[in-house]
Protein backbone atom coordinates (compact mmCIF):
# COMPACT_ATOMS: atom_id res chain seq x y z
CA UNK A 1 0.00 0.00 0.00
CA UNK A 2 1.16 3.62 -0.45
CA UNK A 3 1.03 6.15 2.22
CA UNK A 4 1.55 9.60 3.21
CA UNK A 5 3.20 10.59 6.70
CA UNK A 6 3.02 13.34 8.63
CA UNK A 7 5.62 12.85 10.92
CA UNK A 8 6.94 15.43 13.70
CA UNK A 9 10.55 16.77 12.60
CA UNK A 10 12.20 18.23 15.61
CA UNK A 11 16.19 18.71 15.51
CA UNK A 12 16.99 18.59 19.00
CA UNK A 13 15.25 19.39 22.37
CA UNK A 14 15.75 23.00 22.01
CA UNK A 15 14.98 23.42 18.44
CA UNK A 16 10.97 24.30 17.11
CA UNK A 17 9.98 21.40 15.30
CA UNK A 18 7.42 21.12 12.63
CA UNK A 19 5.07 17.89 11.04
CA UNK A 20 6.67 17.06 7.35
CA UNK A 21 5.19 15.08 4.70
CA UNK A 22 6.59 11.86 3.40
CA UNK A 23 5.38 9.28 0.73
CA UNK A 24 6.38 5.74 1.34
CA UNK A 25 5.25 3.16 -1.29
CA UNK A 26 4.69 -0.35 -1.79
CA UNK A 27 4.05 -1.29 2.04
CA UNK A 28 3.04 -4.60 3.01
CA UNK A 29 0.00 -5.55 5.31
CA UNK A 30 2.00 -7.70 6.82
CA UNK A 31 4.95 -4.83 7.52
CA UNK A 32 4.74 -3.96 11.47
CA UNK A 33 4.62 -0.04 11.98
CA UNK A 34 8.39 0.45 12.73
CA UNK A 35 9.61 -1.95 9.73
CA UNK A 36 7.60 0.77 7.87
CA UNK A 37 9.17 3.85 9.67
CA UNK A 38 12.81 1.75 9.14
CA UNK A 39 11.79 1.38 5.23
CA UNK A 40 11.21 5.76 5.29
CA UNK A 41 14.59 6.31 6.79
CA UNK A 42 16.67 4.08 4.78
CA UNK A 43 15.23 6.15 1.71
CA UNK A 44 15.71 9.17 3.62
CA UNK A 45 19.52 7.80 4.46
CA UNK A 46 19.93 6.71 0.82
CA UNK A 47 18.68 10.65 -0.31
CA UNK A 48 21.13 12.13 2.18
CA UNK A 49 18.79 13.49 4.28
CA UNK A 50 18.45 12.76 8.38
CA UNK A 51 16.20 9.74 9.30
CA UNK A 52 12.98 9.80 11.64
CA UNK A 53 14.44 9.23 15.46
CA UNK A 54 12.00 7.27 17.54
CA UNK A 55 12.53 4.83 20.29
CA UNK A 56 12.75 0.90 19.62
CA UNK A 57 14.18 -1.25 21.61
CA UNK A 58 12.78 -5.20 21.69
CA UNK A 59 10.26 -5.04 19.15
CA UNK A 60 8.51 -7.66 20.88
CA UNK A 61 5.89 -6.00 23.15
CA UNK A 62 7.72 -6.18 26.30
CA UNK A 63 10.46 -3.51 26.47
CA UNK A 64 8.30 -0.51 26.90
CA UNK A 65 10.48 1.81 24.83
CA UNK A 66 8.64 2.53 21.63
CA UNK A 67 5.93 4.77 22.02
CA UNK A 68 4.50 7.04 19.04
CA UNK A 69 1.33 8.59 18.83
CA UNK A 70 -0.64 7.38 15.94
CA UNK A 71 -3.59 9.51 14.43
CA UNK A 72 -4.80 10.51 17.83
CA UNK A 73 -4.08 7.24 19.77
CA UNK A 74 -1.15 5.96 22.03
CA UNK A 75 0.09 2.83 19.81
CA UNK A 76 -1.92 3.01 17.00
CA UNK A 77 -5.58 1.87 16.64
CA UNK A 78 -4.88 -1.55 17.66
CA UNK A 79 -6.14 -2.07 21.28
CA UNK A 80 -4.03 -3.77 24.17
CA UNK A 81 -0.69 -3.79 21.55
CA UNK A 82 2.50 -1.69 21.60
CA UNK A 83 3.46 0.15 18.62
CA UNK A 84 6.31 -2.34 17.70
CA UNK A 85 3.41 -5.53 17.68
CA UNK A 86 1.01 -3.23 15.60
CA UNK A 87 0.89 -3.87 12.31
CA UNK A 88 0.51 -1.97 8.75
CA UNK A 89 -3.06 -4.04 7.90
CA UNK A 90 -4.70 -1.70 10.18
CA UNK A 91 -4.40 0.99 7.53
CA UNK A 92 -5.49 1.58 4.10
CA UNK A 93 -3.90 1.91 0.87
CA UNK A 94 -3.48 5.84 0.22
CA UNK A 95 -4.34 7.06 3.48
CA UNK A 96 -2.44 9.71 5.69
CA UNK A 97 -0.85 8.54 8.92
CA UNK A 98 -0.04 11.50 11.63
CA UNK A 99 2.89 10.57 14.05
CA UNK A 100 3.78 12.87 16.82
CA UNK A 101 5.79 12.17 20.05
CA UNK A 102 4.31 11.67 23.87
CA UNK A 103 3.01 14.51 24.77
CA UNK A 104 3.47 15.91 28.30
CA UNK A 105 5.81 18.61 30.57
CA UNK A 106 7.32 15.59 32.23
CA UNK A 107 8.10 14.17 29.14
CA UNK A 108 10.28 16.11 26.95
CA UNK A 109 11.03 15.55 23.02
CA UNK A 110 14.48 14.81 22.92
CA UNK A 111 14.68 14.21 19.19
CA UNK A 112 11.69 13.65 16.47
CA UNK A 113 9.61 11.50 17.96
CA UNK A 114 11.86 10.52 21.02
CA UNK A 115 10.89 11.57 24.45
CA UNK A 116 12.92 11.71 27.53
CA UNK A 117 10.77 9.45 29.84
CA UNK A 118 13.19 9.78 32.87
CA UNK A 119 10.70 11.06 34.84
CA UNK A 120 8.98 7.71 34.75
CA UNK A 121 12.38 6.46 36.39
CA UNK A 122 12.57 9.05 38.74
CA UNK A 123 8.87 8.15 40.33
CA UNK A 124 10.17 4.61 40.91
CA UNK A 125 13.62 5.71 42.44
CA UNK A 126 11.02 7.41 44.93
CA UNK A 127 9.63 4.31 46.04
CA UNK A 128 9.08 1.47 43.68
CA UNK A 129 11.16 -0.85 45.01
CA UNK A 130 11.21 -2.86 48.60
CA UNK A 131 14.10 -1.95 50.57
CA UNK A 132 15.16 -5.58 51.95
CA UNK A 133 16.77 -8.72 50.30
CA UNK A 134 13.94 -11.07 49.89
CA UNK A 135 16.31 -13.68 49.32
CA UNK A 136 16.18 -16.31 46.56
CA UNK A 137 13.12 -18.11 45.12
CA UNK A 138 10.93 -19.09 48.05
CA UNK A 139 9.49 -22.79 48.41
CA UNK A 140 6.33 -23.08 46.64
CA UNK A 141 3.39 -22.05 49.83
CA UNK A 142 5.93 -21.00 51.93
CA UNK A 143 4.32 -17.54 52.05
CA UNK A 144 0.95 -17.75 51.93
CA UNK A 145 -0.98 -15.57 49.08
CA UNK A 146 -4.35 -15.59 48.22
CA UNK A 147 -4.64 -16.61 44.88
CA UNK A 148 -6.76 -13.55 43.83
CA UNK A 149 -4.20 -11.44 45.17
CA UNK A 150 -1.07 -12.61 43.20
CA UNK A 151 -3.42 -12.94 39.67
CA UNK A 152 -4.31 -9.56 40.75
CA UNK A 153 -0.88 -8.61 41.52
CA UNK A 154 0.66 -10.02 37.99
CA UNK A 155 -1.80 -8.04 35.77
CA UNK A 156 -0.16 -4.78 37.67
CA UNK A 157 3.19 -5.79 37.27
CA UNK A 158 3.08 -6.10 33.28
CA UNK A 159 3.03 -2.00 33.13
CA UNK A 160 5.90 -2.13 30.54
CA UNK A 161 6.52 1.92 31.55
CA UNK A 162 5.79 2.98 27.80
CA UNK A 163 3.98 6.17 29.50
CA UNK A 164 1.04 5.80 26.66
CA UNK A 165 -1.74 6.18 29.92
CA UNK A 166 -0.30 10.15 30.35
CA UNK A 167 0.44 9.89 26.38
CA UNK A 168 -3.80 9.39 26.15
CA UNK A 169 -4.79 11.33 29.15
CA UNK A 170 -6.36 14.50 28.38
CA UNK A 171 -4.36 15.58 31.58
CA UNK A 172 -1.19 14.11 30.99
CA UNK A 173 -1.63 12.06 34.13
CA UNK A 174 0.52 9.21 35.34
CA UNK A 175 -1.77 7.35 37.61
CA UNK A 176 -2.00 4.57 35.98
CA UNK A 177 1.13 4.24 35.54
CA UNK A 178 1.65 4.37 39.24
CA UNK A 179 -1.09 2.89 40.87
CA UNK A 180 0.42 -0.36 38.38
CA UNK A 181 3.84 0.38 40.21
CA UNK A 182 2.02 0.74 43.91
CA UNK A 183 -0.39 -2.18 43.51
CA UNK A 184 1.71 -4.94 42.40
CA UNK A 185 3.39 -4.77 46.03
CA UNK A 186 0.78 -3.60 48.09
CA UNK A 187 -0.82 -6.74 47.44
CA UNK A 188 1.62 -8.99 48.34
CA UNK A 189 3.15 -9.40 51.48
CA UNK A 190 6.69 -8.59 50.68
CA UNK A 191 5.86 -5.19 49.65
CA UNK A 192 2.81 -4.52 52.20
CA UNK A 193 5.71 -3.59 54.69
CA UNK A 194 6.82 -0.37 53.35
CA UNK A 195 3.16 0.29 51.19
CA UNK A 196 2.17 3.55 53.29
CA UNK A 197 5.61 5.16 52.76
CA UNK A 198 5.94 4.31 49.23
CA UNK A 199 2.45 5.34 48.35
CA UNK A 200 3.09 8.62 50.13
CA UNK A 201 7.06 9.32 48.15
CA UNK A 202 5.68 7.80 44.31
CA UNK A 203 2.61 9.93 44.62
CA UNK A 204 4.63 13.03 45.76
CA UNK A 205 7.25 12.49 43.03
CA UNK A 206 4.62 12.30 40.15
CA UNK A 207 3.11 15.48 41.45
CA UNK A 208 6.39 17.47 41.80
CA UNK A 209 7.27 16.20 38.01
CA UNK A 210 4.47 18.24 36.45
CA UNK A 211 1.86 14.91 35.83
CA UNK A 212 -1.63 16.47 35.60
CA UNK A 213 -4.42 14.80 37.71
CA UNK A 214 -6.69 12.29 37.64
CA UNK A 215 -9.94 13.03 36.42
CA UNK A 216 -11.18 9.48 36.28
CA UNK A 217 -11.48 9.98 31.80
CA UNK A 218 -10.27 6.59 31.55
CA UNK A 219 -8.48 6.98 28.51
CA UNK A 220 -5.33 5.89 29.55
CA UNK A 221 -7.01 2.31 30.27
CA UNK A 222 -8.41 1.99 27.03
CA UNK A 223 -4.75 2.90 25.71
CA UNK A 224 -2.66 0.66 27.64
CA UNK A 225 -1.18 -2.07 25.95
CA UNK A 226 -1.57 -4.36 28.49
CA UNK A 227 -4.83 -3.30 29.45
CA UNK A 228 -3.75 -2.17 32.99
CA UNK A 229 -7.06 -1.48 34.86
CA UNK A 230 -8.22 1.79 36.04
CA UNK A 231 -9.19 -0.50 39.12
CA UNK A 232 -5.50 -0.19 40.66
CA UNK A 233 -6.11 3.70 40.29
CA UNK A 234 -8.98 3.17 43.27
CA UNK A 235 -6.53 0.95 45.08
CA UNK A 236 -3.94 3.85 45.42
CA UNK A 237 -6.20 6.18 46.50
CA UNK A 238 -7.45 3.59 49.02
CA UNK A 239 -3.75 3.30 49.91
CA UNK A 240 -3.21 6.58 49.70
CA UNK A 241 -5.78 7.87 51.61
CA UNK A 242 -5.08 5.10 54.60
CA UNK A 243 -1.31 6.22 54.75
CA UNK A 244 -2.25 9.96 54.91
CA UNK A 245 -4.63 9.04 57.84
CA UNK A 246 -2.96 6.40 60.17
CA UNK A 247 0.89 6.58 58.83
CA UNK A 248 3.18 7.47 61.07
CA UNK A 249 5.53 8.78 58.88
CA UNK A 250 3.97 11.52 56.42
CA UNK A 251 5.54 12.94 53.55
CA UNK B 1 -6.38 26.97 52.28
CA UNK B 2 -3.60 28.79 51.94
CA UNK B 3 -1.89 25.48 51.22
CA UNK B 4 -4.66 24.47 48.76
CA UNK B 5 -2.09 24.26 46.22
CA UNK B 6 0.07 21.99 47.96
CA UNK B 7 -2.11 19.21 48.58
CA UNK B 8 -1.23 16.29 46.63
CA UNK B 9 -3.45 15.47 43.35
CA UNK B 10 -5.14 12.41 45.51
CA UNK B 11 -6.00 14.71 48.23
CA UNK B 12 -7.40 17.27 46.34
CA UNK B 13 -9.43 15.06 44.12
CA UNK B 14 -10.34 13.44 47.71
CA UNK B 15 -11.66 16.77 48.73
CA UNK B 16 -13.63 17.52 45.77
CA UNK B 17 -15.60 14.36 45.37
CA UNK B 18 -16.41 14.51 49.38
CA UNK B 19 -17.66 18.22 48.22
CA UNK B 20 -19.26 17.22 45.11
CA UNK B 21 -21.46 14.01 46.96
CA UNK B 22 -22.29 16.47 49.90
CA UNK B 23 -23.71 18.91 46.86
CA UNK B 24 -25.75 16.14 45.61
CA UNK B 25 -27.53 15.39 48.95
CA UNK B 26 -28.38 19.28 49.06
CA UNK B 27 -29.68 18.78 45.25
CA UNK B 28 -32.04 16.03 46.67
CA UNK B 29 -33.86 17.78 49.16
CA UNK B 30 -33.89 21.29 46.50
CA UNK B 31 -36.16 19.19 44.56
CA UNK B 32 -38.28 17.26 46.70
CA UNK B 33 -39.41 20.95 48.34
CA UNK B 34 -39.49 21.73 43.79
CA UNK B 35 -41.84 19.25 43.32
CA UNK B 36 -44.22 20.30 46.46
CA UNK B 37 -45.25 23.48 43.84
CA UNK B 38 -46.52 21.16 41.26
CA UNK B 39 -49.04 19.14 43.41
CA UNK B 40 -50.63 22.43 44.85
CA UNK B 41 -52.52 25.17 43.37
CA UNK B 42 -52.68 27.40 46.78
CA UNK B 43 -48.84 26.14 47.09
CA UNK B 44 -49.65 25.93 50.76
CA UNK B 45 -47.00 22.89 51.05
CA UNK B 46 -44.06 24.51 49.05
CA UNK B 47 -44.95 27.81 51.25
CA UNK B 48 -44.84 26.11 54.56
CA UNK B 49 -41.38 24.30 53.18
CA UNK B 50 -39.81 27.24 52.32
CA UNK B 51 -40.99 29.07 55.34
CA UNK B 52 -38.96 26.12 57.10
CA UNK B 53 -36.05 26.23 54.79
CA UNK B 54 -35.65 29.56 55.73
CA UNK B 55 -36.58 30.00 59.47
CA UNK B 56 -35.61 26.75 61.12
CA UNK B 57 -31.63 27.25 63.38
CA UNK B 58 -30.40 24.44 62.23
CA UNK B 59 -31.22 25.05 58.19
CA UNK B 60 -29.83 28.11 58.95
CA UNK B 61 -26.29 26.84 59.90
CA UNK B 62 -26.67 23.87 57.29
CA UNK B 63 -26.55 26.85 54.86
CA UNK B 64 -23.71 28.01 55.61
CA UNK B 65 -22.00 24.29 55.91
CA UNK B 66 -23.79 24.08 52.33
CA UNK B 67 -21.98 27.74 51.03
CA UNK B 68 -18.46 26.34 52.13
CA UNK B 69 -19.01 23.16 50.22
CA UNK B 70 -19.79 25.02 46.59
CA UNK B 71 -16.30 27.10 47.54
CA UNK B 72 -14.41 24.33 48.17
CA UNK B 73 -15.61 21.98 45.30
CA UNK B 74 -15.16 24.92 42.88
CA UNK B 75 -12.10 26.22 44.26
CA UNK B 76 -10.37 22.72 43.61
CA UNK B 77 -12.41 22.33 40.43
CA UNK B 78 -10.29 25.22 39.29
CA UNK B 79 -7.01 24.31 40.40
CA UNK B 80 -7.40 20.78 39.45
CA UNK B 81 -8.30 22.42 36.03
CA UNK B 82 -5.64 24.50 35.65
CA UNK B 83 -2.60 22.41 36.85
CA UNK B 84 -4.22 19.62 33.96
CA UNK B 85 -4.04 21.98 31.54
CA UNK B 86 -0.35 22.95 31.90
CA UNK B 87 0.55 19.14 32.36
CA UNK B 88 0.62 19.22 28.70
CA UNK B 89 2.16 22.55 26.91
CA UNK B 90 2.25 20.71 23.61
CA UNK B 91 -0.95 20.17 22.43
CA UNK B 92 -1.42 16.95 20.01
CA UNK B 93 -2.45 18.01 16.18
CA UNK B 94 -4.80 15.29 16.45
CA UNK B 95 -7.08 15.49 19.21
CA UNK B 96 -7.33 11.97 21.31
CA UNK B 97 -10.60 10.28 21.00
CA UNK B 98 -10.55 7.48 23.64
CA UNK B 99 -11.98 8.63 26.73
CA UNK B 100 -14.50 6.25 27.99
CA UNK B 101 -16.19 8.47 30.07
CA UNK B 102 -17.24 11.53 27.82
CA UNK B 103 -18.60 14.08 29.51
CA UNK B 104 -15.34 13.97 31.97
CA UNK B 105 -13.99 16.39 29.35
CA UNK B 106 -16.44 18.92 29.99
CA UNK B 107 -16.38 18.98 33.46
CA UNK B 108 -15.12 22.52 33.83
CA UNK B 109 -17.38 24.06 31.12
CA UNK B 110 -20.69 22.30 32.62
CA UNK B 111 -19.18 23.57 36.18
CA UNK B 112 -18.93 27.10 35.23
CA UNK B 113 -22.33 26.71 33.88
CA UNK B 114 -24.05 25.69 36.88
CA UNK B 115 -21.90 28.27 38.73
CA UNK B 116 -23.37 31.37 36.94
CA UNK B 117 -26.60 29.69 37.06
CA UNK B 118 -26.57 29.50 40.67
CA UNK B 119 -25.28 33.50 40.88
CA UNK B 120 -28.55 33.97 38.43
CA UNK B 121 -30.52 31.76 40.68
CA UNK B 122 -29.70 32.85 43.95
CA UNK B 123 -30.44 36.68 42.82
CA UNK B 124 -33.78 35.88 41.43
CA UNK B 125 -34.95 33.84 44.63
CA UNK B 126 -32.98 33.67 47.45
CA UNK B 127 -31.97 37.10 48.04
CA UNK B 128 -35.68 37.98 46.86
CA UNK B 129 -36.86 35.49 49.60
CA UNK B 130 -34.59 36.78 51.90
CA UNK B 131 -34.21 40.85 51.67
CA UNK B 132 -37.14 41.91 48.86
CA UNK B 133 -40.20 42.00 49.61
CA UNK B 134 -42.62 39.25 49.04
CA UNK B 135 -46.67 39.09 49.48
CA UNK B 136 -48.00 36.87 52.32
CA UNK B 137 -50.53 34.74 51.91
CA UNK B 138 -52.38 33.24 54.78
CA UNK B 139 -53.63 29.61 55.26
CA UNK B 140 -55.46 27.39 57.88
CA UNK B 141 -52.04 26.62 59.04
CA UNK B 142 -50.29 29.69 59.62
CA UNK B 143 -49.35 32.94 57.43
CA UNK B 144 -45.85 32.53 55.23
CA UNK B 145 -44.25 34.43 52.19
CA UNK B 146 -46.16 33.77 48.76
CA UNK B 147 -42.80 32.26 47.43
CA UNK B 148 -45.02 29.73 44.90
CA UNK B 149 -46.23 32.85 43.56
CA UNK B 150 -42.77 34.26 43.22
CA UNK B 151 -41.53 30.67 41.67
CA UNK B 152 -44.57 31.00 39.03
CA UNK B 153 -44.00 34.74 38.09
CA UNK B 154 -40.73 34.12 37.42
CA UNK B 155 -40.94 30.88 35.41
CA UNK B 156 -43.46 32.61 32.95
CA UNK B 157 -40.37 34.93 31.61
CA UNK B 158 -39.38 33.23 28.34
CA UNK B 159 -35.55 33.81 28.87
CA UNK B 160 -35.54 32.48 32.60
CA UNK B 161 -37.13 29.32 31.48
CA UNK B 162 -34.81 28.76 28.30
CA UNK B 163 -31.54 29.39 30.57
CA UNK B 164 -32.83 26.86 33.54
CA UNK B 165 -33.52 24.37 30.89
CA UNK B 166 -29.96 24.49 29.56
CA UNK B 167 -28.06 24.75 33.01
CA UNK B 168 -30.11 21.88 34.20
CA UNK B 169 -29.23 19.72 31.45
CA UNK B 170 -25.63 20.38 31.87
CA UNK B 171 -25.38 20.03 35.69
CA UNK B 172 -27.38 16.20 34.71
CA UNK B 173 -24.16 15.90 32.23
CA UNK B 174 -21.77 17.22 35.34
CA UNK B 175 -23.55 14.11 37.69
CA UNK B 176 -23.31 11.59 34.96
CA UNK B 177 -19.61 11.98 34.81
CA UNK B 178 -19.15 12.92 38.45
CA UNK B 179 -21.19 10.42 40.57
CA UNK B 180 -18.99 7.39 39.62
CA UNK B 181 -16.01 9.44 39.40
CA UNK B 182 -16.64 10.61 42.76
CA UNK B 183 -16.26 6.64 44.02
CA UNK B 184 -13.20 6.19 41.99
CA UNK B 185 -11.23 9.17 43.42
CA UNK B 186 -12.88 7.97 46.85
CA UNK B 187 -11.09 4.65 46.06
CA UNK B 188 -14.05 2.73 45.52
CA UNK B 189 -13.43 0.27 42.62
CA UNK B 190 -15.13 -3.04 42.92
CA UNK B 191 -15.67 -5.61 40.29
CA UNK B 192 -19.38 -6.30 40.91
CA UNK B 193 -20.55 -3.11 42.22
CA UNK B 194 -18.64 -0.34 40.33
CA UNK B 195 -20.58 -1.13 37.38
CA UNK B 196 -24.08 -0.70 39.20
CA UNK B 197 -22.82 2.21 40.80
CA UNK B 198 -22.13 3.79 37.32
CA UNK B 199 -26.27 2.77 36.23
CA UNK B 200 -27.31 4.06 39.77
CA UNK B 201 -25.39 7.36 39.06
CA UNK B 202 -26.62 7.86 35.19
CA UNK B 203 -30.04 6.89 36.12
CA UNK B 204 -29.83 9.05 39.63
CA UNK B 205 -28.79 11.98 36.88
CA UNK B 206 -31.31 11.88 34.37
CA UNK B 207 -34.22 11.49 36.95
CA UNK B 208 -32.62 14.47 38.81
CA UNK B 209 -32.30 17.01 35.95
CA UNK B 210 -36.21 15.83 34.80
CA UNK B 211 -37.50 16.48 38.04
CA UNK B 212 -36.03 19.86 37.98
CA UNK B 213 -37.03 20.32 34.39
CA UNK B 214 -40.49 19.41 35.16
CA UNK B 215 -41.11 22.88 37.44
CA UNK B 216 -40.63 25.54 35.00
CA UNK B 217 -41.86 23.63 31.79
CA UNK B 218 -44.88 22.82 33.57
CA UNK B 219 -45.65 26.41 34.55
CA UNK B 220 -44.31 27.94 31.53
CA UNK B 221 -46.43 25.51 29.13
CA UNK B 222 -49.52 25.71 31.30
C1 LIG C 1 -24.83 21.35 42.39
C2 LIG C 1 -23.66 21.51 41.98
C3 LIG C 1 -22.56 20.48 41.78
C4 LIG C 1 -22.51 19.14 42.08
C5 LIG C 1 -23.58 18.30 42.74
C6 LIG C 1 -21.22 18.66 41.65
C7 LIG C 1 -20.77 17.36 41.78
C8 LIG C 1 -19.55 16.89 41.33
C9 LIG C 1 -19.02 15.56 41.56
C10 LIG C 1 -19.71 14.46 42.35
C11 LIG C 1 -17.80 15.49 40.94
C12 LIG C 1 -16.85 14.30 40.90
C13 LIG C 1 -15.72 14.53 41.88
C14 LIG C 1 -14.55 13.63 41.74
O1 LIG C 1 -14.47 12.77 40.89
O2 LIG C 1 -13.63 13.80 42.53
C15 LIG C 1 -17.57 16.76 40.31
C16 LIG C 1 -16.45 17.08 39.58
C17 LIG C 1 -16.15 18.36 39.10
N1 LIG C 1 -16.85 19.53 39.37
FE1 LIG C 1 -18.66 19.59 40.22
N2 LIG C 1 -20.51 19.69 41.10
C18 LIG C 1 -21.29 20.83 41.17
C19 LIG C 1 -20.95 22.11 40.77
C20 LIG C 1 -19.74 22.48 40.22
C21 LIG C 1 -19.38 23.83 39.94
C22 LIG C 1 -20.23 25.07 40.21
C23 LIG C 1 -18.14 23.78 39.40
C24 LIG C 1 -17.41 25.04 39.00
C25 LIG C 1 -16.50 25.38 38.34
C26 LIG C 1 -17.72 22.38 39.33
C27 LIG C 1 -16.53 21.91 38.81
C28 LIG C 1 -16.17 20.58 38.76
C29 LIG C 1 -15.02 20.07 38.05
C30 LIG C 1 -14.01 20.88 37.26
C31 LIG C 1 -15.02 18.68 38.27
C32 LIG C 1 -14.05 17.70 37.68
C33 LIG C 1 -12.97 17.44 38.63
C34 LIG C 1 -12.26 16.22 38.32
O3 LIG C 1 -12.80 15.32 37.66
O4 LIG C 1 -11.12 16.17 38.76
N3 LIG C 1 -18.73 21.62 39.86
N4 LIG C 1 -18.63 17.60 40.58
S1 LIG D 1 0.09 1.51 32.69
FE1 LIG D 1 0.04 0.72 30.56
S2 LIG D 1 0.19 2.59 29.31
FE2 LIG D 1 0.87 3.15 31.35
S3 LIG D 1 3.09 2.87 31.36
FE3 LIG D 1 2.22 0.91 32.11
S4 LIG D 1 1.98 -0.34 30.26
FE4 LIG D 1 2.32 1.76 29.52
S1 LIG E 1 10.00 -2.03 21.25
FE1 LIG E 1 9.90 -3.10 23.15
S2 LIG E 1 7.76 -2.91 23.58
FE2 LIG E 1 7.87 -2.06 21.59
Amino acid sequence: MDLTLKIWRQASAKAKGQFVNYQVQNISAEASFLEMLDILNESLVAKGEEPVAFDHDCREGICGACSLYINGRPHGPDRGITTCQMHMRNFKHGETIIIEPWRAKPFPVIKDLMVDRSSFDEIIQAGGFVSVRTGGIPDANSIPIPRRNAELAMDAAACIGCGACVAACKNASAMLFVSAKVSQFALLPQGRVEAQERVQRMVAKMDELGFGNCTNTYACEAECPKEISVSNIARMNREFLSAKLISHKTF
Amino acid sequence: MGNSLAYSSITKKIIMSLAGLFLISFLLVHLGINLLILFDKTYESFNMAAHFMATNPLIQVFQWVLFIGFIIHIIYGIIVQIQNWSARPVKYMKKGYSELSYFSKFMIHTGVVVFIFLIIHFANFFIVAKFGHVEEITYKSGTYENMGAVVFETFKIGWYVVFYVLALLLLGFHLEHGIQSAFQSLGFNHWRYTPVIKIIGTLFSILITLGFLAIPLVIYFT
